[in-house]
């Protein structure tokens, strides 16, 4: 094979290894998110969603799978993309990865890949889980399965640099406890940000997630509380900041090579 | 003889300020075994891991098979194998899949025939279908053999490869190492068992303190190692060589109690009797004789401690 242009060999090797791993351990990682949805359904749907039966004409637990769905790709992306990049550089096992004939884009694509396959893959069965408690309604189905990907590969990205920046496994744990995990239950994963009191309202917009979760809406229900296009354009500002960073990171071989 | 390798004035300085090269020259030739020896911290590793692309260098280029390490890295890096100092191995893969990964890394087609011929030659067969975490130690070091064979390099770098290793693993590895070099596969290795690098090694390059202080044709060396040395201990000290010793070239030592002779041992004729004979009519009294022979460790070890900083 030529392998002067593009080593597809080689990134099918990573995602397969990759996806490989993830098949180890295939049944908790479909049980979890079966398990929390079916908790956030009690909680949520059934307990809260008696006294709030509807947002903005949405049946409340149609309402929050979007949310869900989303808060769950965040994390799967994130913990499977840091984690597939911080384990060789962990064990040493990088040593391989470097020596190999890969562009840092043919690397990043292997393991991005699989990452962003799983989490979608969760995400997927979250929604087929939420269905065993609501109709949910998916107006826009080629758009909600694109938008998924395209915030799936995002995260993903944002996590494979965690896992090249963490000094240790507890350090890959810290930006999606303390940052994506509160910003995304502030950021109207579970109502919408109109139910919101001024100035909480307008503080609520500096939030990213807000924009990334009502896109996602909007692929749902058709409507959402800010207008797709300024979600897309979020969605892909937060792209590109990943892509600028981790080309930087190859070109410096930042806490890759010595 | 044309070279496969060429590293030109390699520097590298680490990011404490570390200076580990500085200003590494060396050519390695298409289809030779090259040992690189050297104490603890040379430098041998730094060496290999800028070559290999796993360390960036600080100065300096290097060129594979006429492809610049960093520019043409593809290419470069496509013909090298690289087994590391240390072993490190993914723990749940199966050692059947870790090689076949390995070879489609470097972007070639799977192939279970080379794989289990590679595994067979290793003695891993047997282990095909176990998880490396349960392989001894020395197993994995024959996996991480294996994963760099497994794209079929051009060009193998095994760094101390005998290095806790039992005394029939090391002989198959040296059967292997030869098998390779047959093939046309060129090998540079670092060892710190002089034996090795002399049994197995076309040149050595000995490296200290981050310079290249020597490299030689193994068979160079040991025309050195070929020389011996008698000392003989005299009863009274002498004051001057007498003129009728000049033909031996002695050296007196040890304030005049010693008289050193440098000699080939393969020579007919030694001279040692005619010397012992000279001593007598001279009247020269000795009180004992000793004979050593100089090894490549010897050379080594004076090599390196000339060129240790003051
Ligand atoms: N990542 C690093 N950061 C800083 N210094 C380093 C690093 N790696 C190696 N060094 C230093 O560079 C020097 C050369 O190390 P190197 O590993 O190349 O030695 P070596 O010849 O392979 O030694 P050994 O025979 O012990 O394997 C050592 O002094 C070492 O401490
Ligand atoms: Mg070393």
């Amino acid at each position: 094979m030529n392998i002067q242009r593009i080593n597809a060999r080689g990134i099918w090797s990573i995602y397969r290894f990759e996806m490989h791993r993830f098949k180890r351990t295939l049944w908790t990682g479909l049980a979890v998110p079966v398990i929390t949805t079916s908790l956030y359904f009690v909680v949520f749907g059934t307990a809260i969603g008696s006294r709030m039966t509807e947002i903005n004409g949405i049946d409340y637990g149609s309402f929050i799978v979007p949310g869900l769905m989303m808060l769950s790709l965040f994390n799967e992306s994130i913990f499977n993309a840091s984690f597939g990049i911080h384990m060789p550089r962990f064990t040493g096992t990088i040593y391989e990865l470097l020596s190999a004939p890969l562009s840092a884009f043919e690397t990043v694509l292997g393991f991005v890949g699989a990452a962003a396959t799983k989490a979608t893959i969760v995400a997927l069965v979250i929604l087929l889980t939420a269905n065993l408690f609501v109709d949910v309604r998916v107006e826009h189905p080629f758009l909600m399965f694109a938008y998924l990907v395209l915030v799936a590969v995002t995260f993903c990205l944002f996590g494979f640099i965690i896992g090249i920046w963490a000094k240790g496994f507890e350090q890959l744990q810290i930006i999606p406890l303390l940052i994506v995990t509160p910003l995304t239950f502030l950021g109207g994963a579970f109502y919408s940000i109109d139910m919101l009191p001024e100035p909480w309202r307008t503080i609520t917009l500096f939030n990213p997630v807000v924009y990334l979760i009502n896109g996602f809406r909007w692929t749902f229900f058709g409507t959402a509380d800010v207008a797709v296009g300024i979600s897309l354009a979020a969605t892909a500002a937060f792209l590109l900041a990943c892509l600028v960073a981790i080309w930087w990171i190859f070109r410096t071989g930042y806490r890759l090579k010595a | 003889m044309q070279s496969i390798i060429s590293i030109k004035g390699i520097e590298k300085t680490y990011a404490g300020g570390f200076r580990a090269l500085k200003g590494v020259d060396l050519d390695i030739r298409r289809g030779e075994i090259f040992a690189l020896l050297g104490p603890n911290g040379a430098g041998k590793t730094t060496l290999i891991s800028i070559i290999c692309g796993l360390v960036n260098a600080t100065a300096g280029s290097i060129s594979v098979d006429g492809h610049d390490i960093v520019r043409n890295y593809r290419q470069a890096r496509a013909t090298i194998g690289l087994v590391p100092q240390e072993l490190h191995t993914d723990a749940f893969e199966r050692v059947r899949d870790t090689v076949a990964f390995s070879r489609g890394l470097f972007g070639h087609a799977p192939d279970a025939a080379l794989v289990e011929r590679i595994l067979r030659d290793l003695t891993l067969w047997d282990k095909r279908d176990a998880q490396i975490k349960e392989l001894s130690g020395g197993m994995k070091r024959r996996v991480m053999i294996a994963k760099a064979l497994a794209h079929e390099p051009r060009i193998l770098f095994l760094d101390e490869p005998t290095a806790g290793v039992d005394v029939e693993l090391r002989r198959d590895m040296w059967g292997l190492v030869r098998a390779l070099r047959d093939t046309g596969v060129t090998i540079i290795l670092t060892t710190h068992y002089i034996e090795e690098a002399e049994e197995m090694a076309d040149r050595v390059g000995v490296i200290n303190n981050g310079e290249l202080v020597l490299v030689e044709d193994t068979s160079a060396l040991m025309k050195k190692l070929g020389t011996k040395e008698l000392t003989v201990l005299l009863a009274e000290p002498l004051a001057a060589l007498p003129p009728e010793l000049a033909d031996w070239r002695l050296e007196l030592n040890a304030d005049g109690r010693e008289l050193r002779y440098v000699f080939d041992r393969h020579a007919d004729r030694t001279g040692i009797p005619s010397l012992l004979a000279r001593l007598r009519d001279l009247g020269i009294a000795f009180t004992d004789l000793n004979t050593r022979q100089s090894s490549l460790e010897d050379i080594f070890v004076s090599l390196v401690s000339d060129r240790r900083p003051a």
